[in-house]
């Protein structure tokens, strides 16, 4: 142990000096670029254990022989590893004294999605009065929870909290070597979540609000692990529908899910990073994997996605179903304007007898945007009488955006069954003048008939999100017909 | 509350509206008849606002506004309502939501607040009632999967939600059995009030049976030919369409 923080000071001196690292202030920031050292100062940093380093460190090696993936249908110049800062501490936002401070712009979107006040001062960084407090409402949320046994912390302070949970379940469904941007992600990890349920017990508030609060910080390379106990139930939200703009470009994040026997573990997202202006300069890269397993006999993960951000999203939440009778679900609305694209689907890998899932994904693609389906759907052969359902369908608005759907289907045994319906349309002007002539204008109309072509995938977000996201839906496409 | 001056309406180039002039007063039945092509969905899109057409000349004003160059949706939200002949199908958005919706915007175009969810739901449920018209319609989608005659139902009862001043009917009859066709006309009947006008175009003289005009007038190629009373209607019955064109030569 001594030995290695004498490696660790040693590297940690020779970045000094060969960076010209002097400052206190400079200690909190990891050089530029991606080398062995980089990824020692990250583990020092943070106080990780022996093998957490060891892990980073192999996943680098690994990253190093990879080659970055081409084959999704999306286009973006090349990215320079060596220029990104991978480690960099939080840094404090200005406090502002009044909401009349904020970007006015900012303060529209918030209106429109219909934030309240409060929130709206929280998530521009205005300092809140000590009775709505955040840190107090979190205490009361870590209590009621702390009492079930329930574990909800940062990565972070899981590693040192539980570091034996953490061992046991880190990179058992999203191996480091699994693709290029895990690996990376594996090697450079900034921060994230992490939550375990234990046996039987149903978490009794959706995760969401929590993190909500927890959010203003999001690393570039996020690392959440979740874990379901036998028995147990959780909801969980990630993400916010309030615009969250943010210096890094590219963002790998991965997401591990463990359901035990019985478990079932509920994954909502709602995407909504800085796309990129309307001539799709800047916006930010969203490379990352999601994947959960069911492990355990009749367990359940569903994952439900509303991605409206991002100038592109690769990303393919998937569910491994290894126990018998288990279920698998992915739903899914991603939105694509201007000059955004989106590479995004699931895989269901059955692996267990009698295993269900059921996917439905709705794309929608206005201005010169792209949208992808990309979906694989595998039986293997040990997985007698599966099912799968498959719906993926395109809504087009304009004529110079893109759809596309890439179904994969391998099917290994003669007794499961395998659907995929798929449709594209469009929204026409018969059906906006149609909806002029009530009284409707063009952008409430396009609100209108997006949210009722999403509604199947809406109706699955926890209700407090889902009122927002439609919001989001026909905020994210204000201006693009006409 | 009308007025239409020599308006001239083309698409692509070709003109379709020659010269129409037409005074619609508050508490009036118009009926528009003629022979198919002759322009007379073409006034119906002209006066709502559609904008594939191009006005060419003359005014059309509406409670003394200038409609022309006003968008759509406002000239809806002032008052006038469509019944459209081929109701377009919406999938995926219900009747109480799209309902709800229009009535929001214009009430919000008033200066109103939005209207309260129960006293929207028992409104519906009032005007099916008055209209006789007995299908679920609340959480289907706007016309999707709808019959011909449930689709110009479905156009009689969003008159009755919006309580237009001015309402337009475009064919409504137009496949429509004799049932059907009576429900339209009582749901017209029922609605029809000093304060408001309908212009009820029709190809054939069979709904005039039952929504009884005080004027009719024939439009052949672009022009309003011939204007008189409902007795008109009855003579183009007897005579057919041949008269009037034969008239013009």
């Amino acid at each position: 142990m001594e030995k290695e923080t004498n490696n660790i000071l040693h590297e940690l001196t020779q970045s000094e000096y060969k960076y010209g690292f002097y400052t206190d202030i400079a200690m909190d920031m990891a050089p530029k670029g991606l080398s062995e050292d980089t990824i020692r100062f990250i583990s020092a940093k943070k106080n990780e254990p022996e093998w957490l380093l060891e892990y980073r460190l192999k996943a680098f090696r690994h990253w190093l022989t990879m080659v970055e993936p081409t084959w999704a249908h999306v286009h973006y110049p090349a990215i320079d590893y060596q220029d990104i800062i991978y480690y960099a501490a939080p840094k404090r936002k200005k406090e502002l004294k009044s909401l009349d401070e904020v970007d006015p712009e900012l303060l529209d979107t918030f209106k429109k999605l219909g934030i309240s006040l409060e929130e709206q001062k929280r998530l521009s960084g205005v300092a809140v009065d000590a009775v709505i407090d955040s840190v107090s409402v979190k205490t009361t949320f870590s209590e009621t929870l702390e009492k079930q046994g329930i574990i909800f912390c940062s990565f972070s302070e899981a590693v040192q909290k539980v570091p034996e949970l953490v061992r046991q379940y880190l990179g058992t469904v999203v191996p480091p070597d699994d693709n290029y941007f895990a690996a990376l992600n594996s090697a450079v990890f900034s921060d994230g979540s992490f939550c375990y349920i234990p046996k039987g017990v149903r978490c009794p508030v959706e995760l969401s609000t929590y993190f909500r609060i927890n959010a203003a910080n999001t690393g570039q390379f996020e690392r959440t692990l979740i874990i379901g106990d036998e028995g147990s139930y959780v909801s969980y939200m990630e993400g916010c529908t309030a615009p969250m703009r943010d210096e890094n470009q590219l963002h790998a994040a991965i997401v591990e899910i463990i359901a035990l026997k019985d478990a079932e573990v509920k994954y909502s997202t709602v995407q909504n990073w800085y796309p990129g202006n309307k001539k799709g300069e800047g916006g930010v890269y969203n490379f990352v994997t999601k994947r959960g397993i069911c492990k355990g006999t009749h367990s359940k993960i569903s994952w439900t996605q509303v991605e409206t951000g991002s100038a592109i999203t690769w990303k393919y939440p998937s569910v491994i179903l290894m126990g018998d009778h288990s279920v698998g679900e992915f739903y899914s609305v991603a939105v694509t304007n201007h000059f955004q694209q989106a590479d995004t689907g699931t895989k269901m890998i059955h692996l267990g007898k009698n295993t269900r899932s059921t996917i439905i994904s709705k794309g929608i693609s206005a201005g010169r945007s792209n949208n992808s389906y990309r979906g694989l759907v595998k039986m293997t052969k040990r997985a007698a009488n599966s099912r799968n359902f498959s719906q993926c369908d395109s809504l087009l608005l304009g004529d110079r955006c893109g759809a596309h759907t890439f179904p994969y289907i391998k099917a290994e045994n003669r007794s499961s069954i395998v659907e995929h319906e798929a449709t594209t349309s469009k929204i026409s002007d018969e059906q906006l003048y149609y909806c002029n002539q009530r009284g409707i204008s063009t952008e409430s109309a396009i609100g209108l008939i997006v949210n009722g072509y999403a509604r199947e995938v809406l109706k699955k977000l926890p209700m407090e999100f889902a009122v927002e996201a439609q919001k989001l839906l026909s905020l994210s496409l204000e201006g693009s017909v006409g | 509350m009308l007025s239409i001056k020599n308006l001239r309406a083309s698409i692509e180039g070709k003109e379709i509206l020659k010269g129409i002039n037409l005074e619609v007063r508050a508490g009036e039945v118009h009926a528009i008849m003629g022979p198919n092509g002759t322009g007379k969905s073409t006034l119906a899109s002209v006066i709502v606002g559609r904008d594939i057409f191009v006005i060419e000349e003359g005014e059309i004003l509406f409670k003394g506004k200038n409609l022309i160059g006003m968008p759509v949706e406002e000239r809806a939200n002032e008052g006038i309502f469509l019944g459209f002949q081929y109701p377009v199908e919406i999938p995926g958005v219900s009747m109480t939501n799209f309902m709800r919706t229009a009535i929001n915007e214009q009430r919000k175009y008033r200066g109103l607040d939005p209207m309260p969810a129960q006293e929207f739901l028992n409104s519906m449920e009032e005007k099916k009632r008055l209209l006789e018209i007995h299908a679920k319609l609340a959480n289907r989608s706007v016309n999707e999967g709808f019959s011909g005659g449930e689709k110009k139902k479905n156009e009689i009862f969003q008159m009755a939600m919006l309580n237009p001043e001015l309402a337009i009917l475009d064919e409504t009859d137009s496949g429509l059995d004799i049932d059907a066709l009576k429900i339209v006309a009582h749901g017209v009947n029922t609605l029809r009030r000093p304060d408001n006008a309908f212009i009820v175009i029709t190809h054939y003289q069979r709904l005039l049976e039952y929504i009884v005009p005080d004027f009719v007038h024939v439009l052949f190629d672009g022009r309003i030919v011939r204007s008189g009373g409902k007795e008109l209607a009855f003579e183009l019955e007897d005579k057919g369409y041949e008269w009037i064109k034969e008239a013009q030569v």
